[in-house]
């Protein structure tokens, strides 16, 4: 598939939202928006290992799985790369920002079980991207998730300075937002069709 | 030949991802050798990464800890003068507006990653770890436990009567980790080289569990102390102690500290409730010292007498014993100090008795059972 990667990180931030047109990852996503400032770190932090898990696991799959013909354990292989990415990446958080490892608390690790950065890898192989797409494709799937979160969170403490009928506190009224939301971004998508 | 190169893929990339995190972890979480400064006099050189109050421990600084550093209690408190980031959401619960303005920090959650510089008591610098042999397990009540302990290293103890020790005890059966817990010592300061802690059973709790179930005589065990500034001020003011239960053990050692140094020129009264005879202990004790120690007026009362105790002390609530004496029997002109120990209720309730009675708030010195 050829598609350019200008095109592709456009369209994967806004046309092919992987929160709002695929609903992956939406756990952490409903979970950690109610704060502006974690909500923009796990952004941050999913933005980091989608990008990176992606291109590895570009590597991974056209230079040993396919060589090695055992396409059919690639999830097993998949998984334990992301899962690799994200302990480092839990190490050097909590090195460089304490409070926001500490803020981010359990959802940093279940970034690990996370089916949007699984999903953005999936997407990846069976589009059959190259390395540059790849790339552009992890990336532009963490800005979008990151995108849809500090919106979401944006909205949310709007929200709340608000009164809610009593039956729609909390979750019950960010699902709502979200599908409204996710019928806001289907606006885009006439636009660029990366499918 | 597919059979062995799939598991073997599988193994050779987790083997190189397992290398890399080791890897990262070596460099990132070496901290490297820090300087903690305390009170701006006493510096130490520690290994960092681990958390101030376990870093503190290891260099023999041991800051008071009831729940051993699992962040659930908010005791192990210090002033952080150098910055040290924002105060982590598993502290703010545990402090007031001022203390956070104050830069007080928990510490047991914050980990140590450089240079340091904080402000402690002063007096917490002579605590020390104790190891002790269990040499006496009494039964005084049939859910309390007097338990001598004799010091091995180091083998004596300076300490202002009224003061507590952390009591550690070893994981057993479903409890994996050692747990402490605060006691206060029951025995006089006089008597160095062991020290007595009364044990109260909590059902269901760890330590106490411990105590009773599983604890022999001629184990070890250990304990870092002493702590705490519930101990007697000197004045010439009237003492009025009260006590419920376990909370005999403080009240006991200043007691008994007081008649050793022959203080003479002070009331005392000990109020000591109970719910029946079977919850009454070392009353014979303390009607000797009372009969040898003029000063020293000994009331026990009990709030639920049974028939069979045949008791013609007191009766009612310690509170309410305590109303009667102080509008009966205790002179009203003297000035007077409180020094209470039990459970949070009792305490507040002396605290509302006493203040009614015209004892300054500020003059109410207590230890609270958390």
């Amino acid at each position: 598939m050829n598609v350019d990667p200008i095109l592709l990180l456009f369209a994967s931030i806004f046309t092919s939202n992987v929160v709002l047109t695929n609903f992956l990852g939406m756990c952490s996503y409903i979970s950690i928006s109610k704060d502006l400032v974690s909500a923009s770190g796990l952004g941050m932090a999913v933005t980091f290992v989608m990008t990176i898990t992606t291109a590895l696991n570009w590597f991974v799959y056209h230079h040993i799985i396919v060589p090695l013909n055992i396409e059919y354990l690639r999830f097993i292989i998949f998984i334990i790369v992301i899962a690799s990415v994200v302990q480092i990446l839990e190490m050097l958080i909590d090195r460089v920002s304490p409070a926001l490892y500490m803020s981010l608390g359990i959802f940093l690790p279940l970034i690990t079980v996370n089916c949007a950065i699984l999903g953005v890898t999936l997407f990846m192989q069976i589009r059959n991207y190259n390395f540059i797409q790849s790339l552009v494709y992890g990336l532009g799937g963490g800005l979008g998730w990151w995108l849809a979160i500090v919106s979401l969170a944006a909205i949310r403490k709007k929200i709340d300075n608000n009164p809610v009928p009593p039956g729609l506190k909390g979750t019950a009224l960010t699902m709502v937002t979200i599908g409204i939301m996710a019928m806001a971004f289907m606006g885009f998508a006439g636009m660029i069709r990366v499918q | 030949m597919q059979i062995l190169l799939a598991p073997l893929a599988v193994s050779v990339i987790s083997g190189v991802l397992a290398a890399l995190i080791v890897l990262v972890d070596a460099i990132v979480n070496n901290y490297g050798e820090v300087t903690i400064t305390i009170n701006g006099e006493k510096t130490i050189k520690v290994r960092g990464g681990a958390p101030l109050l376990f870093t503190l421990g290891s260099a023999g600084i041991f800051l008071p800890s009831a729940c051993g550093g699992r962040g659930s209690c908010g005791v192990c408190k210090a002033k952080v003068v150098s910055d040290v980031g924002p105060h982590l959401p598993t502290e703010i619960p545990y402090m007031t507006q001022e203390e956070i303005a104050k830069n007080i920090r928990l510490t047991c959650q914050i980990k140590v990653k450089r240079d340091l510089a904080i402000e402690i008591p002063p007096e917490l610098l002579f605590v020390k770890k104790f190891k002790a042999l269990v040499e006496k397990i009494v039964d005084v009540t049939y859910d309390i436990k007097e338990l001598t302990l004799k010091l091995i290293e180091p083998n004596e103890i300076e300490f202002k009567a009224g003061q507590y020790v952390q009591l550690r005890v070893p994981p057993y059966d479903t409890i994996k980790e050692p747990v402490e817990r605060a006691y206060s010592i029951s025995s006089s300061p006089s008597q160095r080289d062991r020290i007595e802690l009364l044990i109260r059973l909590v059902p269901g709790g760890a330590l106490t569990t411990y105590i009773f179930h599983h604890l022999k005589e001629g184990e070890i065990l250990e304990f870092p102390g002493p702590f705490g500034e519930f101990y007697v001020r000197d004045t010439k003011a009237t003492m009025i102690c009260v006590a419920g239960g376990s909370g005999m053990a403080p009240i006991k050692s200043i007691l008994f500290d007081l008649y050793e140094k022959g203080v003479n020129d002070r009331e005392i009264w000990y109020f000591f409730g109970a719910r029946s005879r079977k919850d009454l202990f070392y009353v014979e004790m303390f009607r000797e010292l009372e009969e040898k120690w003029p000063i020293f007026h000994f009331i026990p009362a009990l709030s639920d007498p049974l028939p069979e105790d045949e008791w013609d002390g007191e009766v009612g609530l310690i509170t309410q014993v305590l109303e009667k004496y102080f509008q009966t029997v205790i002179p009203t002109d003297s000035a007077k100090e409180g020094y209470l120990c039990g459970s949070p209720g009792m305490i507040d309730a002396a605290v509302k008795v006493m203040t009614q009675c015209g004892v300054p708030e500020e003059k109410i010195y207590y230890d609270k059972f958390a």
